[in-house]
């Protein structure tokens, strides 16, 4: 295997490195090339290969969830539900929402990069336990095998929040496995936090301090957090929802003595967090692509830090602001919507910082920056219609309409997405050892944003014009926004298939990465590309904070 | 499929401008955030775009007062927005004392409304206009929510209790009802319309869609059906207590506790007596859960607030009394939920 690096080479620009610090010539073996053969993937506990184990896992469920989407789109076309039937319909969209967020968005980014990058990042070798790393992969499989047999026999017809008395009681579909695959599942992403956790405390780099930390170990920190504390709650939840299904123990339903909103306090005191559990490691990333491509440390670093921690605390505490026409009381709402108030801002000051970082810095349009900028655009709109559902009066109306449908694909598609997308192209050089064809790329990052914003902001005149979601069949005079809206679906699914195509021709393809192709600070980028399986060929000894791109004597507070 | 397109619903109550009133605002907060943040990242993006490739920029740390700055300045809008929300969402939930009441059960998959006059409608309501009209609702089976978007009025209505809220129409017309929370197969099936009249127009509807007998006549007649009488007699020597004059007044319980016999309170006692007993009685009381439908239980409810109580009359109830004789049936709107 050739070890070429240098110039020639189409791709990113890629500036000649100033003081030419001699790059040693990446090594002969790395993590990719020690082993061969099928065992030495699924017995690995390299975390750089269970990363790409998760990747595989991850970019299957994505698609096999964006196969509904398609469907969705398609039938809703037309006012009337002429393409499925209404019982398949609503299949199609529960087992959309259920795959993408438990088999896709929760696990993408920390699983993927978080796995590959967190140990790399501080100086490790490996995670803290590198064994229960790869149990969680396959506690991951098991969970969407158990998905996938829901699907082939018949589907499950709830939605992706399991609301009981139907769920319990009226649906004549598969509850059981599909609330168990989530279940299993479960266990995979707090096997995953409780690593990153002990990992982020135990194993850092000498000289590694926490405020020398990048902001990507931060952000999952945090996730990491919510994952450990939130992740029980749901799995009980769907728990009760079997044994009252199956054991009619009256938990939920009211003919039972039970009490179905109970239910949905438990669900989304989860699933509120679990949305925080998708954007922060987005943020992270974002966080690291602004960086380097403005070759300037994060403008107040801590405070993005600890607004991290802020999201994550007062996420849980804000679960009620999805249910203030339950019939929960009117003075709960008060508190929920205030709250929902406050964890606004924490996201606001991450919004300013990252604008603030490019004043003054030397911004390059590399693919991964035009994701971050994407997200950034893209979260603002999301976050400031999360002040319209938080408002009260106002959501009564935008509840449980096609507004909400818009808020929260801005958030999870438009940030999470454009997050983990800007995350695979920053980090691939590392990943794969190959660069991406970059003008591919860059075409492709913005058919995302064009065709992202022409499939979701129709959704927000939809729903204030009273549009509910979950509808098979709508009335006529919606059609022209739908059909605005599936038009720019297939454009985004355009945008996902480019970056499929030209990433996987880039692995044999792709010219080779240097160990450090943007020029970016980080101790990832100080190894090799693909890294050794022992990640470092000496312990990195860290003397510098985070983001130091220039001689730190320079600093100046404005 | 209309050439223009619309961006709000039609406002038809006397909540829509309100709720639009803030819709708007937080447009404007939007689009004036939305614009600053796209301004600063496009020009910041260009002006100090990479012109040599080892340029190397001066790092800046961060400045506390604009942390501070970005932070107080959203804190004291989301404040605003906060209180403002506030503020119509506990207008939204305070019912008119002098309201009509109309009761609402949601089943898989349709809406039936019955009026205090005994009309009973299926998919359909019909209401005056300039009237507070309270809402009663539940459900039969799982949660539905009762959506209109041109009222901007959305409640869930939830299986094994009663919810209320309320609206007042202002302008006629007829508007779309929809369920706005998954309820199964037929859930974007469970839709229907709101028609909302003149107040003469709506008195010769009630008078055409008479049965003859109103909601409360139609509980007694179950009150006695069902035996209930027997126990609940008006000479209080029955073993149940007696109900006359208790509706909308306070009720002390075994223990000790003081609640208002409600609606809620009301449909309890029926399908699970032994929650919260009267002071002085046994339990003996069977539960009726199961026997009763949701609609029946609502005439039963009717029948006890029939039988006392302060906070029964009122516009609404006086407009829903028997009609004028002259109208003739002829005259009445559609009205096919008859009977059902």
């Amino acid at each position: 295997m050739t070890t070429q690096i240098g110039p020639g080479e189409s791709g990113p620009p890629r500036p000649p490195v100033p003081p030419a610090p001699a790059e040693a010539p990446p090594p002969r073996v790395n993590y990719l090339n020690v082993a061969y053969g099928v065992k030495s993937w699924l017995l690995t506990t390299d975390h750089k290969r269970i990363a790409l184990l998760y990747l595989a896992g991850v970019t299957l469920m994505f698609f096999l969830g964006g196969a509904f989407a398609v469907l969705i789109r398609l039938e809703l076309v037309t006012p009337a539900g002429d393409l499925v039937q209404s019982e398949t319909y609503n299949k199609l969209f529960t087992m959309h929402g259920i795959i993408m967020v438990f088999f896709f968005l929760i696990p993408s980014i920390p699983a993927v990069l978080g796995n590959f990058l967190i140990p790399l990042m501080i100086g490790a070798r490996d995670l803290a336990f590198p064994r229960l790393n790869l149990a969680s992969w396959y506690i991951y499989m098991i969970g969407a095998a158990f998905t996938i047999f829901v699907l082939v026999s018949g589907g499950v017809d709830t939605g992706w929040t399991f609301y009981t008395p139907y769920s319990t009681t009226y649906s004549n579909t598969h509850v059981v496995a599909a609330g168990l695959g989530v279940f299993i599942t479960g266990f995979s992403s707090i096997l995953t936090g409780l690593n990153f956790i002990v990992t982020i405390h135990r194993m850092r780099a000498p000289g590694l301090t926490w405020f020398r930390l990048p902001l990507f170990v931060w952000a999952h920190y945090a996730t990491s957090l919510i994952m450990v504390l939130g992740t029980p709650v749901i799995a009980i939840t769907l728990l009760t929802v079997v044994l009252e299904r199956t054991l009619h123990l009256g938990i939920y339903d009211p003919r039972l003595g039970g009490d179905p909103v109970l239910f949905q306090h438990l669900f989304w005191f989860y699933s509120h967090p679990a949305v925080y559990i998708m954007i922060l490691p987005a943020m992270g990333v974002v966080s690291e692509v602004v960086a380097c491509f403005s070759r300037k440390r994060i403008f107040g670093y801590e405070v993005v830090a600890m607004s991290s921690l802020a999201i994550a605390v007062i996420g849980f505490l804000v679960w009620g602001h999805h249910m203030f026409i339950s019939g929960q009381s009117t003075y709960a709402g008060l508190v929920f919507s205030f709250l929902s108030f406050l964890v606004a801002i924490p996201s606001a000051i991450k919004v300013f910082n990252w604008t603030s970082t490019l004043y003054k810095g030397s911004v390059s349009y590399d693919t991964p920056m035009l994701y971050a900028i994407g997200f950034v655009g893209l979260f603002t709109i999301g976050g400031l219609t999360g002040l319209f559902l938080a408002a009260l009066g106002l959501d009564v109306h935008v509840t449980d309409t096609y507004f909400v449908v818009a808020h929260f694909h801005y958030i999870m598609v438009g940030g999470a997405i454009m997050g983990y997308l800007g995350g695979i192209h920053f980090w691939w050089p590392k990943i794969t050892g190959r660069l991406y064809p970059e003008m591919w790329a860059r075409v492709a990052a913005v058919i995302v944003f064009a065709g992202f914003n022409l499939t979701f902001f129709p959704q927000f005149i939809l729903g204030y014009l009273g549009m509910p979601r979950r509808y098979h069949a709508y009335p006529e005079e919606f059609q022209v926004l739908n059909v605005m809206s599936s038009a720019g679906a297939s454009i985004l699914g355009l945008g996902y298939l480019l970056p499929m195509i030209y990433l996987v021709w880039s692995m044999r393809y792709g010219p080779r990465a240097s160990a450090n192709p943007w020029q970016a600070k980080g101790l990832e980028w100080q190894t090799a590309s693909p890294p050794i399986t022992e990640n470092f060929e000496r312990q990195p000894v860290v003397s510098e904070e985070a983001y130091a791109y220039a001689p730190e004597e320079e600093a100046r507070v404005v | 499929m209309g050439t223009e397109l619309p961006l709000f619903p039609v406002p038809a109550s006397t909540m829509a401008g309100r709720v639009d009133a803030l819709y708007l605002f937080l447009i404007l907060v939007s689009v004036f955030f939305g614009v600053l943040i796209a301004t600063l990242v496009v020009s910041f993006a260009i002006r100090f775009r990479r012109r040599s490739p080892d340029e190397r920029p001066r790092p800046i740390h961060g400045s506390t007062v604009l942390e501070l700055t970005w932070t107080l300045i959203p804190l004291g809008i989301v404040m605003v927005i906060f209180l403002w929300g506030a503020e119509v969402f506990f207008a939204m939930a305070r019912v008119p004392p002098a309201s009509m009441d109309i009761y609402v059960v949601g089943k898989r998959w349709m809406w039936k409304t019955q009026h205090m006059t005994g009309q009973r409608e299926i998919n359909e309501l019909h209401v005056p206009v300039g009237v507070p009209v309270k809402l009663t609702l539940t459900s039969e089976d799982v949660i539905h929510s009762f959506f209109v978007p041109a009222f901007r009025m959305k409640k869930d209505v939830v299986p094994g209790r009663y919810v209320t809220t309320w609206f007042q129409a202002t302008r006629t017309g007829t508007y779309h009802l929809f369920c706005a929370e998954y309820c199964g197969t037929k859930h974007s099936g469970m839709i229907g319309t709101v028609t909302v009249m003149e107040p003469a127009a709506f008195q010769t509807w009630l008078a055409g869609g008479a049965t003859g007998t109103s909601l409360a006549a139609a509980g007694e007649r179950l009150f006695q059906d069902l035996a209930c009488i027997t126990c609940h007699r008006a000479d209080s020597e029955g073993r149940g207590p007696k109900l006359e004059g208790v509706f909308g007044h306070p009720v002390t319980l075994a223990s000790g506790e003081r609640v208002t016999a409600d609606e809620a309170y009301i449909r309890e006692s029926i399908v699970n007596p032994a929650a919260r007993i009267v002071a002085g009685f046994q339990p003996v009381m069977p539960t009726y859960q199961g026997l009763v439908s949701e609609e029946s239980l609502m005439q039963l409810v009717a029948y006890i607030q029939s039988l006392g109580g302060p906070a029964t009359a009122g516009p609404g109830a006086a407009l829903a009394s028997p009609a004028p004789a002259i109208a003739s049936p002829a005259a009445a709107p559609r009205s096919r939920g008859q009977g059902r």
